[in-house]
């Protein structure tokens, strides 16, 4: 009875429903469990960031345990995640929260998350480039209009457009401003619809994949 | 036809060190380039200009610093404003790892324009929940930031002691690297009305204009080149106005790259044709 | 001399992941392995800093509220994925969150972005000017990217001319994206570059 689906149903159908009528009735007592209801899925969900970390860590040990390819790195790993706990405990202790500008757990995410981070998407500026070169054909008139106007728009987009003419900023602009955005919001119509339709058959009980 | 046949097998890394060199050339030599504010980053600047003394602001760090060049500048620019022109920036994250990026951009600019902590703005930190969150501050800002990014009680704070819900923020700007745009506009803008200015990362402001045309968002500045005509506006050129000349010569080497491509496609295409009728 | 550390530090990382560019090699993996085990390290504390401590512990402890005792157990019944013994118990968390954020969606996605969206693509198309024109054109382009969306049916006839003229829109859209990408791509590496040149090497040169 426990294990089975019914309750995990019944709960989604109720808070789903509770979501629905607060909105129409906004007041007592509908409007409170609401922001009760609210406020206890934001802790939840705080919890999910911990089922990432130890599937990593997880993975990781078993990789150093038995020596497997590559388990230096794994050392690595699991040395970075030690080295900014600590960090973390100590700035609490040192200065009441690991966040003061002062505190190590600051300093690494300066000089060893950021760099890291933009370093590592960075790289697709290179990637792009080698793309634009090899893979970036003009086969048929569609290609080739999403072609010409990706170069309309990179040139009309930057101040070097601004001095081969202005009007192509401006006719940048009015790509940006008609066609472009009537196809985005198309496109975007019909994916409101579709999760709109996924929304009620979730709460309805229809749909049960995320129980699986 | 030689040299196409060549062209069409060139090492990739020959690629990298030319992106590099037009990226690298430009800022060392500091060509001047006109930048000319576009009507969505102005309309922006003129909302925020426009407003009365003593506004609050409500900034939301939805990014992190794998989009630290687009986004930090625009930061640094908007706060100078809001500064100058005695608002008070009321800072939150919803992307974690951003969140010191945010503490960073305030504390220094903070300092620059001599504003003090808890009375003309304050940081708020990170709360997990997005949407909930979103909602959740429509009736009342404490359930979610009872405390400050530190962990102290915001009524602590003089700056706090009339902030509860979305009627006390006379703007909402999200600085946004991924999809938590969208939920602010459904759901701070759709459902409580707030007034909410957007910058984007160039990857998706293109999808936002639909948003700037319906009128749910007020303006929106997108990616490194809105954040330079933000700086402009605010006659403070900085980072975002320095990579401009790079930004410019490498889109022209990308574009040179694609028709070089194509044209290398296209010869050799024929000339396959050419053989295979022979 | 902190910093001065810290930017060699930053710059060491920067070029390591840069050296990926030539080939993959131990350096890469190196700051790679680094990266990851850091971000999760950070998580880490973020869970106890940011949810933990202001939203269950202190207001438990502080201010008495003992009914966050409940989303706490529902925070830590997710764990119990780790125990595939118990492992059943995380779906009631998970269809609380799934719950709430249906039913929000219901809600937000009327609200928020198919009637506004819809309302504002219904223009007036008076007078014959450059403005009734782009009116027209945001309209037909609304219409045919949808009707190419939403019709699984084979495109024919009326239909397939529609969702070609659907196809055009959405290829001019697509460009556009390409192109915006194209630029955010290049704005990082400027970023980076900046940081190498100003900051790191400007710095051995006392700049």
């Amino acid at each position: 009875m426990l294990k089975g689906k019914n309750i995990p149903l019944a709960i989604t159908f109720t808070v789903g429903l509770i979501m629905i009528v607060s909105f129409f009735i906004p007041h007592r007592p509908f409007g409170d469990i609401e922001q009760i209801s609210l406020k206890w899925y934001s802790i939840i969900a705080g919890f999910t960031m911990l089922l990432g970390v130890d599937s990593l860590l997880g993975l990781h040990f078993r990789k150093v345990k038995r020596k497997e390819e590559n388990w230096i790195h794994s050392i690595v790993l699991i040395a970075g995640f030690v080295m900014v706990v600590i960090a973390g405990v100590w700035g609490t202790i040192q200065y009441g929260s690991a966040f003061d500008e002062r505190s190590f757990f600051t300093y690494i995410y300066n000089y060893f998350i950021v760099p890291l981070q933009s370093t590592m998407f960075s790289l697709l500026a290179f990637f792009v480039a080698s793309a634009a070169y090899r893979a970036f054909r003009a086969r048929n008139v569609d290609a080739a209009l999403l072609l010409i106007t990706a170069i309309i728009v990179m040139l009309g987009r930057v101040p070097v457009g601004e001095l081969i003419s202005p009007y192509l900023p401006k006719f940048t602009d009015w790509i940006m401003e008609v066609p472009q955005m009537a196809a985005k919001r198309g496109i975007g119509l019909g994916i409101y619809l579709g999760a709109l339709g996924v929304s009620i058959r979730i709460i309805l009980g229809i749909e049960r994949s995320y129980l699986s | 036809m030689k040299i196409f046949e060549k062209l069409s097998h060139i090492d990739r890394r020959f690629i990298y060190i030319l992106i590099a060199i037009v990226v690298i050339v430009p800022l060392l030599l500091k060509p001047k380039l006109p930048i000319v504010p576009t009507k969505p980053v102005k309309d922006i600047y003129d909302y925020v200009e426009n407003l009365p003394q003593g506004s609050n602001i409500l900034i939301s760090i939805d990014y992190d610093a794998a989009s630290m060049p687009e986004q930090q500048p625009f930061l640094e620019a908007l706060l100078r404003q809001c500064f100058r022109n005695k608002l008070k920036p009321i800072m939150i994250v919803q992307w974690q790892l951003g969140a010191p990026l945010g503490t960073t951009g305030l504390e220094k600019i903070a300092k620059e324009c001599n504003a003090q902590y808890g009375v003309d703005y304050i940081n708020l930190g990170y709360r997990p929940g997005y949407v909930a969150q979103m909602v959740g501050i429509g009736r009342e800002i404490r359930d979610y930031f009872a405390v400050d990014y530190k962990n102290v009680s915001i009524d602590s704070f003089p700056i706090m002691r009339n902030i509860h819900n979305y009627n006390d923020f006379a703007l909402l700007v999200g600085l946004e690297a991924g999809a938590t745009y969208l939920l602010w506009v459904e759901y701070a803008g759709g459902r409580f009305k707030q007034k909410i200015a957007l910058a984007l990362n160039a990857v998706s402001a293109p999808d936002a204009y639909y948003f700037y045309q319906s009128k749910q968002i007020i303006g929106l500045v997108g990616g490194m080149k809105g954040a330079a005509e933000y700086e402009v506006l605010e006659n403070k050129p900085d980072l975002a106005v320095a990579g401009m000349a790079s930004q410019s010569y490498s889109h022209i080497l990308i574009i040179l790259f694609i028709v070089l491509g194509n044209i290398t496609y296209f010869v050799e295409k024929s000339r396959k044709k050419k053989e295979g009728g022979r | 001399m902190a910093t001065t550390i810290g930017i060699w530090i930053a710059a060491g990382l920067t070029l390591f992941i840069y050296s990926f560019l030539y080939k993959d090699n131990p350096f890469y993996k190196f700051a790679e392995h680094l990266y990851v085990g850091i971000t999760a390290g950070y998580w880490l504390i973020y869970t106890w800093a940011y949810t933990i401590q202001p939203m269950l512990l202190d207001p438990i402890i502080k201010n008495k509220e003992f009914i966050l005792i409940i989303p706490a157990f529902f925070g830590v019944i997710m764990l119990t994925r780790w125990f595939p013994s118990i492992s059943w118990l995380s779906r009631w968390s998970i269809a609380f969150t799934v719950g709430i954020g249906a039913g929000l969606g219901v809600t937000g996605s009327i609200q928020g972005f198919i009637l506004p969206q819809l309302k504002s693509t219904i223009l007036p198309l008076t007078g014959l000017n450059f403005a009734t024109f782009n009116n027209l054109l945001i309209i037909f382009g609304v219409f045919t990217t949808l009707v190419y969306f939403y019709f699984s049916r084979e495109h024919k006839g009326l239909l397939g001319h529609t969702a070609k003229v659907g196809m055009t829109f959405i290829m001019i859209a697509f460009g556009a994206s390409f192109g915006y990408t194209v630029m955010a791509r290049i704005s990082l590496l400027i970023g980076r570059i900046y940081f190498l040149m100003f900051d790191w090497i400007g710095m051995m040169f006392g700049k």
